[in-house]
């Protein structure tokens, strides 16, 4: 081995165990961080499947293949294993791999820890997939189990909640592995504004997850109790308020969103560097853009129910508090488009997802606003124009920024390059069908199409039909995803250290597969090594 | 190796207090409750009409020169098999007089079935100033199967209602109380 850290075998990580304990015991970041990506991909394709079944009953009008109970409990299924499931994990699953690369150091800061935080995902996915099979069937109230409709289902709602419990649990402990890492573990030189902005983002997110998962727990909690012991914490005959779960929920909701969109800004902000051959525009700006959307999280909940009737002062306060996040959210998007300007731009596949993330979350962000102004958000509410939304910030947001990921760091993690012309038939294949899929929705919602309903009016009969086309392109293009990394992960085309003419930064310094352990010694860092730097810093 | 303790040190702090921090937002949620029963106490969001008013204590001056208009409204659950209805849709009010009407409730069902009624006022604004000296909706209500029986609510509108409100709606939904019902239920079995 070229690397000369690999030579200094500690007691500490001396022994490695091998075949399935070495991954049950495991305590390495870049293990964990593999278990997480490996975990989330399988959750991608049974969401997905979750998401075949929903579109082919809405193929056409009537009910065709399931009832509309099943249906229900395929909408919720599909939402909570799609957020907690595929896209939490992934995020997670690329902060433990490359957050340690990217700062220079050699773990994460409580590895023992973060074997935890994965194993028990796991678990909490055989509770949460087990209520498919049981006689009540799965939750069927939307992944939001607003009460009353959450607690007049079955039984299986305990098992919805202690699953809940579980993922809350790891991602606390994820996020406070991963503050501790990227706050006391730094390389020396490694200054909070040298940092690359992969770090600075999941930084932030990992306080959000501290702030808002708690009380995500605490909400499902107090629907346990009120099903199960007698609490009328929501049941109006007890003196409880149904609305009172709205704003709880959604205290955690409205972070939640975020929690699932600014590791995504991060990692399109190393890669439009890269393929740009210049540094990021603004750098200090993006981070200032980060904390400012963080925060406006906190004070925006009431976005999501202004149909539950609430006074002119608070709908004209949280509609102006969403819209100003519009601001910060520009800013970013104006740093990207700068970054590229006169920038000898190329387009390898990672960056074609994160040209395809701007462009595409660019349209969920301006649907977002149109949602917030309150008297179109009455028409627009609960429609199909809401999933077109959070579609397109989620899959072509949250979902393209993690394969632009997993292009951009696969030869790091392999040693190997993937096929680059098969990467550029899944973007462009994605694409299209991820367009044929969704834009349509957008017409469907404002014609009146209501979400999470089995059957519909007939008039809505070809777009649904356009969607459920594309719906089937798109899921079944993903399995050439999978191929992709199957056989990048086998062997091909040699990976240099640095793999990417124009990348910068830690990462790229060790060798290509990244050995198990790195940085045993500290590099130091100034700011030739930096990934970022402007005038500000 | 003492760097190395320094920072092991060092990040068990930073854990810790980032544990304590996630615990205390599991206790912010829970406070959550309170909270917001306050704040719809004191701003009258979620139209909540206060707890029961002593009609001896009612000291107000009767405003004659100004009528309100109260309108009456009545929902039923759907899991309770009564009829649930008020004897008038609509009266005119004089802010700072004490007046009377009646809700009329039967229970359809053949067994003996205890319900909850909660009120509410719209707009938001008049809630503060709507005061019920006497309701069946501050106790638990019993009706035996195909009893019927008129309900008493006595209430006064405060005078300090703002100007540019003349139209108080006050609105019940009525529940079946599960839990005082299967007691009843033990109890007769």
């Amino acid at each position: 081995m070229s690397h000369t850290t690999t030579a200094d075998h500690d007691d500490h990580h001396g022994h490695h165990p091998t075949g399935i304990a070495r991954w049950l015991f495991s305590t390495n970041h870049k293990e964990i961080g593999t278990l997480y990506l490996v975990f989330s991909l399988i959750m991608f394709f049974v969401g997905g499947a979750m998401a075949l079944v929903i579109r082919a009953e809405l193929f056409a009008p009537g009910l065709q293949l399931v009832n509309p109970e099943f249906f229900n409990q395929m909408t919720t299924m599909h939402a909570l294993v799609m957020i907690f499931g595929a896209v939490m994990p992934a995020f997670v699953g690329l902060a433990n791999w490359m957050v340690p690369l990217m700062i220079g150091a050699p773990d994460m800061a409580l590895p023992r820890m973060n074997n935890w935080s994965f194993w028990i995902m796991p678990f909490a996915f055989t509770l949460l997939l087990a209520t498919l099979f049981m006689p009540s069937g799965a939750p069927a109230s939307g992944w939001t189990l607003y009460p009353p409709l959450s607690l007049q289902g079955g039984n299986s709602l305990a098992f919805v909640i202690f699953a809940i419990h579980l993922m809350g649990i790891s991602s606390i402990m994820g996020a406070i592995n991963i503050i501790a890492t990227i706050l006391n573990m730094r390389a020396p030189g490694m200054t909070l504004l040298r940092m690359p902005l992969f770090v600075w983002t999941w930084l932030i997110t990992a306080f959000l997850l501290i702030a808002v998962m708690p009380v995500l727990a605490g909400a499902v909690t107090m629907l346990l109790t009120d099903r199960f012991f007698g609490t009328s914490f929501f049941n109006a005959a007890g003196g409880g308020d149904p609305v009172l779960y709205q704003h709880i929920f959604w205290f955690f909701g409205h972070p939640e969103v975020y929690i699932m969109i600014l590791p995504a800004f991060g990692i399109v902000s190393e890669i439009i560097p890269t393929f740009s051959r210049k540094r990021l525009f603004g750098y200090t700006s993006m981070v200032y853009a980060t904390a400012a959307i963080a925060f406006l999280s906190f004070i925006v909940w009431a976005h999501h129910m202004f149909t539950v009737g609430m006074p002119l002062g608070a709908m004209l306060f949280f509609m102006y508090a969403t819209m100003i996040i519009a601001v910060p959210t520009g800013i970013k998007i104006f740093n990207w488009v700068a970054t590229m300007w006169r920038g000898s731009m190329s387009f390898e596949t990672p960056m074609l997802f994160a040209l395809g993330f701007v462009v595409l979350f660019t349209i969920g962000g301006l649907s977002g606003i149109m949602l917030a102004i309150v008297p179109a958000n009455f028409q627009y509410h609960d429609s199909y124009f809401v999933v077109a939304h959070f579609h397109y910030v989620l899959v072509t947001g949250a979902i393209y920024s993690i394969m632009a990921a997993v292009y951009y760091w696969l030869p790091k993690w392999t040693g190997y390059m993937y096929n680059e012309k098969l990467g550029k038939i899944h973007f462009w294949w994605s694409t299209v069908w991820v367009n044929v899929l969704f834009f349509p929705q957008h017409y469907l919602g404002l014609a009146g199409m209501p979400r999470r309903i089995p059957d519909y009016a007939v008039q809505f009969t070809e777009f649904n039909m356009i969607s459920s086309v594309g719906g089937f392109m798109f899921g079944f293009g993903q399995l050439l995803f999978v191929y992709i990394i199957w056989q990048c992960a086998r062997g091909g085309e040699k990976a240099t250290a640095q793999v990417w003419e124009g990348a910068r930064g830690l990462e790229w310094t060790v060798p290509s597969p990244a050995p198990l352990h790195t940085f045993d010694t500290p590099p130091l860092v100034d700011d030739s090594v930096a990934v970022h730097k402007d005038s500000l810093t | 190796m003492g760097n190395n303790d320094n920072r092991s040190g060092t990040t068990l702090k930073t854990a810790g207090s980032l544990t304590l921090m996630a615990l205390a937002m599991f206790g912010f949620g829970y406070l959550l409750v309170p909270l917001y029963d306050k704040f719809c106490e004191i701003t009258g969001i979620g139209g909540r009409t206060g707890d029961a008013v002593v009609e001896e204590q009612l000291t107000s001056e009767v405003d004659t020169s100004r009528l309100v208009t109260v309108h009456f409204d009545s929902n039923v659950n759907s899991a309770l098999p009564w009829d649930f209805e008020p004897t008038e849709r609509m009266m005119e009010v004089h802010p700072g007089k004490l007046y009377e009407t009646m809700y009329i409730a039967h229970n359809r069902s053949s067994q003996p079935i205890v319900a909850q009624a909660v009120p509410s006022v719209a707009p938001g604004r008049a809630s503060l100033f709507f005061n019920k000296t006497e309701c069946f909706c501050f106790t638990e209500q019993l009706l035996e199967p195909g009893e019927s029986r008129d309900m008493p609510v006595r209430f006064v509108v405060d005078p300090n209602l703002p100007a540019r409100t003349d139209l108080v709606t006050l609105s019940y939904i009525i529940y079946k109380n599960d839990a005082a019902t299967a007691v009843l239920a033990a109890v007769d079995g």
